[in-house]
């Protein structure tokens, strides 16, 4: 179990967290996610007692990382996979961190096998692939056989057998009543491996929920409904008496039905005595990735611009047409992500003025880039209408503003 | 988790890196060879020696002429074993494996220092029966008055230099920055300071050049220097627990 409490980190005026409070509990897999720069490696160092917080603290089972009796048979860790001396073997590295808690060396060759770096145990090294330190990093975790593990971007550079073995191995742990903290930015690989969330933006914690809750809390379920292409008249009618009926309907571009708020089967009902037929009625969630995006677009730092490639450009012969732009998903269009939830009308949750229960430290000052223009859930369509238009500005270059 | 554990496992790791052996070995040859082909010369200049040069000749320091030179591959030794952790990354997963600071420190100065005293000794012994056996005829022998002294007092000096490098090291962290600071100090500055007349009085307080009094047996002539072998090793024992303190303060109190 680790338990943060009012956990702060400055360093001279930047505030790498702010005021995180939060629990990993045993038994399941907690993934933590935040956009780069958001303050996750530094929280991940706290737990581990390398950096000491400006404020607040950090325990695991009760105790700050400094005083936990033998912390390696306890704890284990991967923060960096390349924090390996180049010119040491696996093996070596692996024995001086095993002698420092008493392992014996038979546990460095069986922890070798387990992350199948057995081959290559005596090789420097400074010759491996990203994934195969990686590989050394989780072997270092394991080491002591810890009923605390923590992974910072553990599938980096692995191939996709590595990943799948990552992701069981981390199910594995947590199924044997381990508490197992991972970070990673890759959201399908989340979905997958993580039970709870803790999701953190600009160092204050945004949410930290079961990943079934955050996915719904941050993105509404919906089903697509398809009538006859050949009637257009069907679809207004089926339109009718869903809204009728309490849904909210919205069209898509290819001339399906979104329709949210009510059950399938109740849409199929309300078909059949509309009396119009369906040719597609199918459910859809949210992915992770959506709800997430959803949810951190206020809170990103480092964003992409388009790239101009000024002066890269032959200019165009007379004549010719300049290429149409294909709009690229996440650039300039915040309302590109899935639907929001229909409680919260479409304002992402970091940043909101007025909005009860938000942090308000240092980086929760109202306005920020990302806020949405107004509160309030009266957007008929959120698609119609960019949720946040000062994204967009920061997505301009520089001259067009 | 007990010191001897992490002494165990900072033994481990000195021993699994290839610059230990690079940067030990050169000290030792640089130190012995260069302190042989010095004896050599002196002995086949002797003849063309001034009176008082040969009054105030001492066979015992002559035959540690190298260690000026070899000294520097003692700091190399020095720097490395404490920055390495720290350009690699390594340091992270030694202080989250050893998370009580003072032992980590203090086990890997216990086991470098200790590695450095067994090279010093061995260089030290072999330089001077090397260096004796060039002398010729001109040479001491181990038995007479403060010679085993000045031998004993070689091998700690290395191990000192070894020591007020690590120290240093611990103190900048990086292994350009701190062998940028070292070299030059050592090779240049201490040399030009004791060179000069005027500054010669506090260029005798320098860690080395107090230090290697130990190795002196025969005093010069018009000599004023105001400590003695283990007065002026008791400087440098001081410059190198300053160097320690600063080093062990600043990881107890710096984020990793």
């Amino acid at each position: 179990m680790i338990e943060a409490v009012g956990l702060t980190k400055r360093y001279g005026d930047k505030t790498a967290v702010y005021n995180l409070s939060f629990q990993v509990r045993p038994g399941s897999v907690t993934g933590f996610l935040g956009p780069n720069g958001s303050g996750k490696s530094t929280t991940m160092r706290m737990i581990l007692g390398l950096d000491q917080p400006t404020s607040g603290q950090v325990t695991i089972g009760g105790f700050p990382y400094r005083k936990l009796p033998n912390a390696p048979r306890q704890v284990g860790a991967l923060l960096d996979a390349k924090a390996v001396h180049g010119g040491r073997s696996a093996r070596s590295h692996l024995l001086c961190l095993a002698q420092l808690s008493g392992i014996p060396a038979r546990r460095v060759d069986e922890v070798l096998g387990v992350v199948g770096l057995q081959d290559v145990a005596r090789k420097r090294s400074k010759g491996f692939s990203l994934g195969m330190g990686q590989r050394l990093g989780i072997a270092a975790a394991l080491l002591g056989d810890p009923q605390v593990l923590l992974f910072d971007e553990p599938v980096n550079g692995l191939d996709p057998e590595g990943i799948l073995w990552v992701r069981n191995l981390m199910k594995a742990l947590a199924a044997e009543g381990r508490t197992v903290f991972v970070s990673s930015h890759l959201m399908s690989e989340m979905a997958l491996t993580a039970d709870h969330l803790i999701v953190i933006g600009r160092g204050q914690l945004l949410s930290d929920m079961s990943i079934g809750d955050f996915i719904s809390a941050n993105s509404a379920d919906f089903a697509r409904v398809r009538t006859p292409e050949t009637e257009p008249q069907q679809r207004e009618k089926l339109t009718a008496a869903l809204t009728e009926a309490g849904g909210q309907v919205l069209p898509e571009q290819d001339g399906a039905l979104r329709v949210m708020g009510l059950p399938l089967p109740r849409i199929s009902d309300l078909a059949h005595s509309a009396d119009v037929r369906l040719w597609e009625l199918s459910p859809h969630q949210a992915s992770l990735e959506e709800a997430y995006m959803r949810m951190t677009q206020g809170a990103v730092d480092y964003r992409s611009t388009v790239d101009q490639r000024a002066g890269l450009q032959q200019p165009l012969p007379p004549g010719a047409q300049p290429p149409v732009q294909m709009p690229v998903p996440g650039q300039g269009q915040p309302g590109w992500y899935a639907p929001p939830p229909p409680q919260q009308g479409g304002q992402p949750p970091f940043g909101a003025p007025g909005q009860p229960g938000q942090p308000t430290g240092p980086y929760g000052a109202p306005g920020g880039p990302g806020a949405p223009v107004a509160a309030g859930g009266a957007h008929p369509n959120p698609y119609a209408q960019p949720v946040a238009a000062p994204v967009a500005d920061l997505t301009k270059p520089e001259d067009a503003r | 988790m007990t010191a001897a554990q992490v002494i165990r496992s900072e033994w481990t790791k000195i021993r699994s890196v290839a610059s230990t052996v690079w940067t030990l070995g050169l000290a030792a040859v640089v130190t012995i060879a260069l302190g042989a082909l010095i004896s050599l010369l002196l002995k086949n200049q002797w003849s063309d020696l001034s009176e008082k040069d040969r009054l105030s000749f001492d066979p015992t320091y002559t035959s540690f002429a190298g260690m000026s030179l070899g000294q520097l591959a003692m700091i190399v030794f020095g720097v490395l074993v404490v920055s390495n952790e720290y350009s690699t990354g390594m340091i992270r997963t030694s202080l989250a494996a050893v998370p009580q600071r003072g032992t980590f420190l203090a086990s890997k100065l216990v086991v470098a220092a200790g590695l450095a005293f067994v090279v010093g000794v061995v260089t030290s012994f072999a330089a001077f029966f090397l260096g004796q056996a060039m002398l010729g005829d001109h040479s001491t022998s181990i038995g007479d008055p403060g010679v085993l002294r000045a031998v004993i007092g070689g091998a700690l000096y290395m191990t000192l230099i070894a020591l007020f490098s690590m120290g240093v090291a611990s103190m900048l962290r990086s292994p350009m920055l701190s062998l940028g600071i070292l070299m030059p100090f050592f090779f240049l500055i201490s040399n030009i300071l004791g060179a000069v007349s005027a500054t010669k009085k506090i260029g005798r307080y320098l860690p080395d050049q107090a230090g290697s009094k130990i190795m002196q047996v025969v005093t010069p002539i018009d000599n004023d220097t105001p400590y003695g072998p283990w007065g002026g090793l008791a400087i440098m024992v001081a410059w190198v627990a300053a160097a320690l303190l600063g080093g062990y303060v600043l990881l107890k109190r710096r984020d990793a």
